[in-house]
């Protein structure tokens, strides 16, 4: 049955290109929640990509190479942080400030690597699901960052509204003067969230760079990060509607591709991910003051103790 | 015991020379404080004399510069609330420190050391709750809460901690009069605990019925102590303020006023900045009377006021009428040419833009009496208005040119009455207009307002605060969910009647009534 073949393909291929939506969203998300909005994840992803694949052509060590991503990306986010957090800058433009530099920095990163190939290596797979009839050989070609991501979802999922520290967060991006007068460190909550946002943006893009693709091409994202952003917006910062999301989006990409040209330009494609925010923001602020409350109430705004 | 003992039992709290400079001014200067065990003990002041900072100080929010703080006898260093409640300090704070979009359960959780079970924690809440009769549900989300379940969520909060000091800071300013009795039965159980109760207020009246002894401080420093029962409310607010406080006379009216503005609007869109909806307002404001409208917050005043002024508009020109002229189908400056006024409860970001200096504040409301000739800006005009302004309202600020921002709340607040009184309006609408106000500047916006009203004005007065209410009201309503009570002449109502109706139980409006004063009856 070629019909089923195909839309088992388009299917586990969807698992594949959703999963740098979905890292980077989750970091994004965890970011959100604690009252911080990031937008500079585009640049945030493309430093990841760039470092890591510069990494592995140097050495052909693939862990090595996820480290050093996830570490850059982070790295950017820090930068971030100090600005946002200790300095108290504005956060829109901070973000917008961090994607423009990171699209700059990570070109020069990977100016040597343009036309490198990397070197060969096992398919990393879970060899057990390989084994399955009819859909084995397919889920065996997935990539272990994607069973990854699909791990660091339900994590986050049960951190954020089963742990404590989960707890924790969302309270500090709820009502940050509450947090700081029953006497949590509100600045340091939200540098770890913005730091694990940077981290999981910078897994996003060597997960591209290094697994999916593999090669280093200048702007390689094209504006996954920024529908990693509109994600969390889309999702109304539940981590299920953000599974949810980067999948619909990642197969959007996927029937572009095998569609291109068949039924509709690949432009309105592109285009679907930021109808669907807008949608969702206009569906949001229309539904009155509980869907609102699922907006953290701090996202955005700096925090000054003692005021 | 009233009278700190030297000897004897050591003091749950002692503080010796606290001293805290902010930039702008000294807030704590050499304070010196003693609380006994078991003792109910006010911090009274008016606002700015440095009482929320010195409490801040005593929970860890923020560290003094000098002094030292004695717990049950022995010097400690609190550096942060966590270190406060460790000891055995719980606080209440005026805004109160609630996560709106978290459960009663999560909110109590977050402030108590590390527990999992949640199920457990609301066991005990529901446990303590009952114990001192102020009944919360664990499961609600806190943002649904009324502020006086906000209160009682905090208060449960810091009891599950078990505190031997429990500091409120100005409890009572949300509360209806029946919920104040409530929080007062419970204080007086857990100061019959032996546990101490360090109360901040400037209300004299609460003070005298609730508190065995009292600290009075005045511009950072400590003026007094002494056991405020034995104190009349006038010793209490000579020594708070450091002079008598002003007497406001308001002669009686002698007949019924002719109608100015006229109010008959069957139901109202939930508007406004709380979101209810109106039904059934139908009343009336006379010349040279005051129609002063209680109710807690968020009952629907922003709506009511959005309503009056012109920000909604009314599907029918009749719902309301300025001195016999419909109006209800106009916008705000078509109503204003005709004689209103508003001055809005927010005074920075409402009443007036923080970054414009006051003579441009004055322009924004003011620009038809003649500060703008064919479409040119007139500065002589606008700096004359504001400067007539500051001068007739004894505002104290770096002149017209000033920004709004750097005035403090009691003079900028001056400064909007005056702008919206010399419009020599017909009706004015004046939304909590002491609110965070200190006596002396509370005192001068009162008698402002008296005056307008003696010279034939007709003022909607919407307030949180009874006694000022009773003090200037000719007549009184009610706002509770939206819907207005009908108005009692101001000696007939009794405040058990009002309390009652702010709590919700207001009289079937379509009954008739019995005064024969109820103007909704009478259309």
């Amino acid at each position: 049955m070629p019909e089923l073949d195909l839309v088992l393909a388009i299917a586990i291929a969807t698992l594949g290109a959703g999963t740098p939506l979905l890292l980077a969203a989750l970091g994004e998300l965890v970011s959100e929640k604690s009252g911080v909005l990031n937008l500079g994840v585009e640049g945030m992803m493309l430093m990841g990509a760039a470092v890591g694949f510069a990494v592995a052509a140097e050495s052909g060590h693939f862990a090595f190479a996820t480290l050093c991503g996830v570490l850059a990306g982070a790295a950017l986010a820090l930068v971030f942080g100090f600005l946002v957090l200790t300095c108290r800058a504005n956060q829109v433009a901070a973000g917008l400030a961090l994607t423009i530099f990171g699209i700059g920095a990570s070109a020069l990163v990977g100016a040597g690597y343009t036309s490198r190939s990397l070197p060969a290596r096992e398919a990393a797979g879970a060899s057990f699901v390989a084994d399955l009839p009819v859909v084995g050989p397919l889920l065996g070609s997935l990539e272990a960052l994607t069973w990854l991501s699909l791990a660091c979802f339900a994590a986050i999922a049960w951190f954020l509204y089963r742990s404590r520290p989960g707890l924790v967060l969302r309270a500090v991006g709820d009502a940050p003067d509450s947090a700081h007068a029953v006497g949590y460190p509100v600045i340091a909550i939200r540098y770890l969230a913005v730091l694990f946002g940077g981290a999981m943006a910078g897994l996003g893009g060597v997960f591209l760079s290094v697994y999916y693709t593999p090669t280093w091409v200048e702007n390689m994202t094209a504006g996954r990060g920024w529908i990693a952003v509109a994600l969390v917006v889309f999702a109304s910062w539940r981590p299920a509607w953000v599974l949810a999301g980067a999948y619909l989006f990642g197969g959007v990409t996927i029937v572009q591709f095998h569609l291109q040209g068949v039924i509709l330009a690949s432009q309105i494609f592109s285009m679907l991910p930021y109808l669907a925010t807008i949608a969702v923001l206009v569906a949001i602020s229309r539904r009155g003051e509980a869907a609102r409350r699922l907006a953290p109430a701090s996202l955005g705004i700096p925090f000054h103790p003692e005021r | 015991m009233p009278e700190v003992p030297e000897r004897g039992p050591p003091l749950r709290l002692e503080l010796q020379g606290i001293r805290k400079a902010f930039p702008a001014v000294v807030a704590n200067d050499g304070i010196d404080l003693a609380v006994a065990p078991g003792s109910i003990h006010a911090l009274l002041g008016e606002n700015g004399a440095g009482k929320s900072t010195l409490m801040k100080i005593v929970y860890g929010v923020i560290r003094a510069d000098a002094g030292r703080i004695l717990w049950e006898g022995a010097p400690v260093d609190i550096a942060s609330p966590s270190d406060a409640r460790a000891l055995g300090i719980g606080m209440v704070f005026q805004h109160f420190s609630l996560f709106p979009a978290l459960s009663v359960a999560e909110n109590i959780a977050l402030a108590l050391p590390a527990t999992r079970d949640l199920g457990a924690l609301s066991v005990r809440a529901r446990e303590v709750s009952r114990r001192y009769g102020i009944p919360i549900d664990p499961a609600r989300t806190v943002h649904s809460l009324s502020v006086g379940e906000r209160q009682r969520v905090e208060v449960v909060r810091n009891l599950l901690q078990e505190p031997r000091l429990l500091i409120m800071d100005e409890p009572t300013s949300v509360l209806t009069p029946l919920a104040v009795r409530e929080l007062f039965r419970m204080l007086r159980q857990l100061a019959d605990e032996g546990r101490s109760i360090l109360y901040i207020s400037h209300k004299l009246d609460e003070v005298r019925a609730l508190c065995d002894t009292a600290t009075i401080l005045r511009e950072g420093r400590v003026v007094g102590r002494v056991d405020p029962r034995r104190e009349s409310t006038r010793t209490l607010a000579e020594r708070m303020i450091g002079a008598a406080p002003p007497a406001l006379r308001r002669t009686p009216l002698d007949r019924r006023p002719r109608e100015r503005l006229g109010v008959d609007w069957r139901a109202l869109s939930p508007g406004g900045a709380d979101g209810v909806g109106l039904r059934d307002l139908r009343f009336e404001v006379g010349g040279g009377e005051i129609l002063g409208i209680a109710g807690i917050a968020g009952n629907g005043q922003s709506a009511l006021l959005a309503a009056l002024a012109g920000e909604m508009r009314a599907a029918s020109a009749d719902a309301v009428r300025i001195d016999g002229e419909p109006v209800g189908h106009l916008g705000v400056r078509a109503r204003r040419r005709r004689g209103l006024v508003h001055v809005p409860e927010e005074r920075l970001g409402r009443a007036a833009v923080p970054g414009m200096s006051l003579a441009r504040n004055a322009l924004l409301t003011a620009c038809h009496h003649g500060l703008v000739r064919r479409g040119w800006l007139r500065p002589g005009a606008i700096s004359a208005f504001a400067r007539r302004c500051i001068d007739t309202y004894d505002v104290r600020c770096g002149g017209e040119h000033a920004d709004a921002r750097t005035l403090s709340g009691g003079n900028l607040q001056k400064f909007v009455v005056g702008r919206e009184l010399l419009q020599s309006p017909t009706v004015a609408l004046v939304a909590q207009p002491t609110w965070g106000l200190d006596v002396r500047a509370a005192a001068a916006i009162r008698s402002a307002l008296l005056g307008m009203r003696n010279e034939g004005v007709a003022i909607l007065l919407v307030s949180e605060d009874l006694d000022e209410l009773f003090e200037l009201s000719d007549r009184i309503a009610v706002i509770a969910a939206g819907r207005l009570s009908p108005a009692r002449r101001i000696d007939e109502a009794g405040v058990e009647e009002i309390g009652r109706w702010m709590g919700g139980e207001l009289p079937d409006t379509s009954a008739p009534e019995r005064t024969g004063q109820d103007h909704a009856a009478s259309p």
